[in-house]
């Protein structure tokens, strides 16, 4: 080589190694047969990983791909119906008047209330199973239907929801078994099709998910970890509090987001509730962002009014017999593309900002 | 015999043959009478007031589950000394040693007979809060194990939980403690940094700082010093030596000359049985098994 610098190397595959000289071709001796030479035994190795690669590299950009295609035949569908006044009109009987507006609220609504019922249940139950429960017959029957309810259809949870609170098994003869107001505050039983019917039912969906996601965060503790906790004279309930939960919170993170994520696009369920597709008001009938403030009254009213969703809205639409309406829907997928992206980011940055807090 | 100052005041094997102990009856004034009756005397009696007995066992089992690990131990553990526990890998000098502060109650399927006193009260007694044990007989573990917390963080930990408050206090002790442990120097400019990002040595030292800062009356020490080089080895033994003013500590080492070094008095364990328990010098320069023997100069196996 000259004194002169290589300004570039070019890109190649790995140089040819020159042969090792062999004298004598390794070989070794096992089970009786002469297997081959140490060399080509080597080289099949390396080959097998490189394939190994190719197959996990394929696998990714494979769906990568089909959801690129997805998107783009989405978006050529919605190009010129996706405006910012489809995402604040009212559904309309015109589809070029048509908006999502209530169904971005409901989703809202709807997911909320899911998480504030299904996460401190599954996570509770999670711990309990995990840190507390003996493993006897009972548990162990316990665990396995936990197992089972999560591989549960999502249209049975729906028929269960619509017994259990649209109807409560029908103890009301006449419309309402029990009503009673406290100012503008309305309370009535059964529940009937409304965003506390809806988060209940998707709350019994998502806890399996949520329960299973969250036991196997906790036992991918380490056991050390509770043992040294324990012998500085640690109570169980301070080991759980200080080391337990916080390095399993960003697995029960990843569970939870993974279970709503899941709640926001279920339809099958909804739909057997009898949510609305079509609905022209929010729940509570929230008007603007500035009532939540002037009229907190209408928040506490929020659970027990009708409600619609995204996926409930595209339903709807892709029943419709206008073809424009088709527009529309493409316009709602987006939407809730969008929206499941954005929250699930949002999750994953605060999940970040927990496992940075533990100095692994 | 002069060579023992003062006689001890633990346990010997559990039976050793009276055969041995009337061969040798020069060795100790412990084998003058036979072991076990002098031991019952209790500590006081045999040794003055210079060793009095801060552990016992006594016919003492354990099982886990249907595999028993230790088999009738009978140790008598002196206070203010340091006592070491030698003997070959898998002989269950771990188990004895979480016995003594109830870790092994955590592993599913452990059970023990026969008695372990500190301070003459059952701590396998009912009415034993072990978390108030466990403040009282700390432990340093085979596997060192940081918490995935700053290093500061992990001292402060045991302090932490028993409700300390006080900010200038827990600052001391951390300091004094990770000096103690000869960790200061090397991480009193990253005490905010990860403990996991320590050298397995420093995690090693770090987790005896740790024990140390819950200000313990027992300290049980699993090979405390089996990753470390031997500046720091040296440190942690001067560092035993120190706290035995105000400790009582039992210690795991596969280390001879450790033993030899830090030790008042050690035990052979061997294959879930006490084999034989002594003065350190007694023990190591006129072991009365054959078996210790083996074992102390390497002919063991
Ligand atoms: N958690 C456990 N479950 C079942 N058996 C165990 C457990 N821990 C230890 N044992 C068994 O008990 C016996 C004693 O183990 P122990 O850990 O006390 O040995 P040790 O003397 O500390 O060995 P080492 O010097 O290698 O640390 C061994 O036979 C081991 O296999
Ligand atoms: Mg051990």
């Amino acid at each position: 080589m000259s004194e002169t610098p290589t300004p570039r190397r070019p890109l190649s595959p790995l140089p040819e190694k020159p042969p090792i000289p062999t004298t004598s071709p390794t070989t070794f001796v096992g089970g009786g047969l002469v297997e081959e030479s140490f060399d080509l035994a080597l080289a099949r190795r390396h080959r097998n990983g490189r394939i190994f690669e190719w197959v996990c590299w394929l696998a990714t950009w494979g769906s990568v791909l089909i959801l690129g295609v997805l998107i783009a035949a989405m978006a050529w569908q919605a190009f010129g119906w996706l405006t910012p006044k489809f995402l604040v009109s009212m559904p309309k009987r015109n589809p070029a008047e048509a908006g999502i507006l209530p169904g971005i609220v409901g989703t809202f609504w709807l997911i909320l209330l899911t998480a504030i019922l299904s996460v401190p249940l599954g996570v509770g139950a999670a711990i309990y199973l995990e840190e507390y429960a003996k493993p006897t017959l009972l548990t162990r029957f316990i665990q396995l239907n936990i197992a089972n309810l999560a591989g549960v259809p999502s249209i049975v949870y729906g028929i269960l929801g619509f017994t259990a609170f649209v109807r409560m098994f029908g103890l009301a003869r006449s419309e309402y078994l029990i009503s009673f107001g406290i100012g503008t505050f309305q309370l009535t039983l059964p529940f009937g099709r409304t965003v506390i019917s809806g988060a209940l039912t998707l709350a019994l969906l998502s806890l399996p998910v949520v329960i299973i996601a969250s036991q196997e965060a906790l036992r991918s503790v380490p056991p050390s970890l509770r043992h040294a906790s324990l012998a500085l004279g640690a109570t169980k309930w301070q080991t759980i509090r200080y080391q337990i939960i916080p390095s399993a919170l960003p697995g029960m993170m990843t569970g939870v987001i993974l279970a709503m994520s899941r709640a926001i696009g279920e339809t099958a369920p909804l739909v057997a509730i009898g949510a609305a597709t079509y609905i022209t008001f929010t729940p509570g009938r929230i008007g603007s962002l500035s009532e939540v403030v002037t009229r907190p009254d209408k928040l506490a009213q929020v659970p027990f009014d009708s409600f619609t969703t995204i996926p409930m809205q595209i339903y709807g639409w892709i029943n419709e017999a206008k073809p424009d309406f088709q527009h529309v829907a493409a316009a709602a997928i987006l939407v809730l593309l969008a929206i499941l992206l954005i929250s699930n980011g949002l999750a994953i940055y605060i999940r970040q900002h927990f496992q940075k807090k533990i100095r692994w | 015999m002069s060579l023992i100052p003062r006689p001890a005041s633990f346990a010997s094997a559990a039976n050793p043959s009276p055969t041995e102990t009337a061969a040798s009856p020069e060795a100790s004034p412990l084998s003058g009478s036979h072991p076990v009756a002098a031991n019952a005397g209790g500590a006081n009696t045999s040794g003055g007031a210079s060793t009095p007995l801060k552990i016992e066992t006594r016919r003492m089992n354990f099982f886990y589950g249907s595999h028993q690990a230790l088999f009738d131990i009978n140790l008598r553990i002196p206070e203010r000394a340091v006592t070491a526990l030698i003997g070959p890998s898998g002989c269950g000098k771990s188990t004895y040693l979480r016995a003594l502060n109830r870790m092994n109650d955590i592993i599913e399927g452990t059970r023990h007979t026969g008695d372990v006193l500190l301070d003459s009260h059952d701590i396998y007694a009912p009415n034993i809060d072990v978390v108030a044990l466990r403040k009282r007989v700390g432990m340093v573990f085979q596997k060192s194990t940081p918490f995935p917390k700053s290093i500061f963080e992990n001292v402060a930990y045991g302090m932490r939980i028993a409700g300390i408050r006080n900010r200038t206090f827990i600052q001391e002790t951390v300091e004094r403690c990770l000096q103690q442990s000869a960790l200061w120097n090397e991480v009193k400019d990253r005490l905010k940094d990860s403990a996991m990002a320590l050298s397995g040595g420093q995690q090693q030292r770090l987790c005896i700082a740790r024990a140390l800062a819950t200000n313990p009356e027992v300290l049980l020490m699993d090979e405390p010093a089996s990753a470390l080089d031997p500046a720091s080895t040296a440190r942690i033994e001067d560092l035993i030596i120190e706290l035995k003013q105000n400790y009582t500590i039992v210690i795991v080492t596969h280390n001879m000359q450790q033993a030899a070094r830090i030790s008042e008095f050690t035990a052979f364990f061997c294959q879930g049985r006490l084999v034989e328990v002594g003065l350190t010098k007694q023990l190591f320069f006129k072991p009365r098994e054959k078996e210790t023997e083996d074992y102390i100069t390497g002919r063991f196996g």
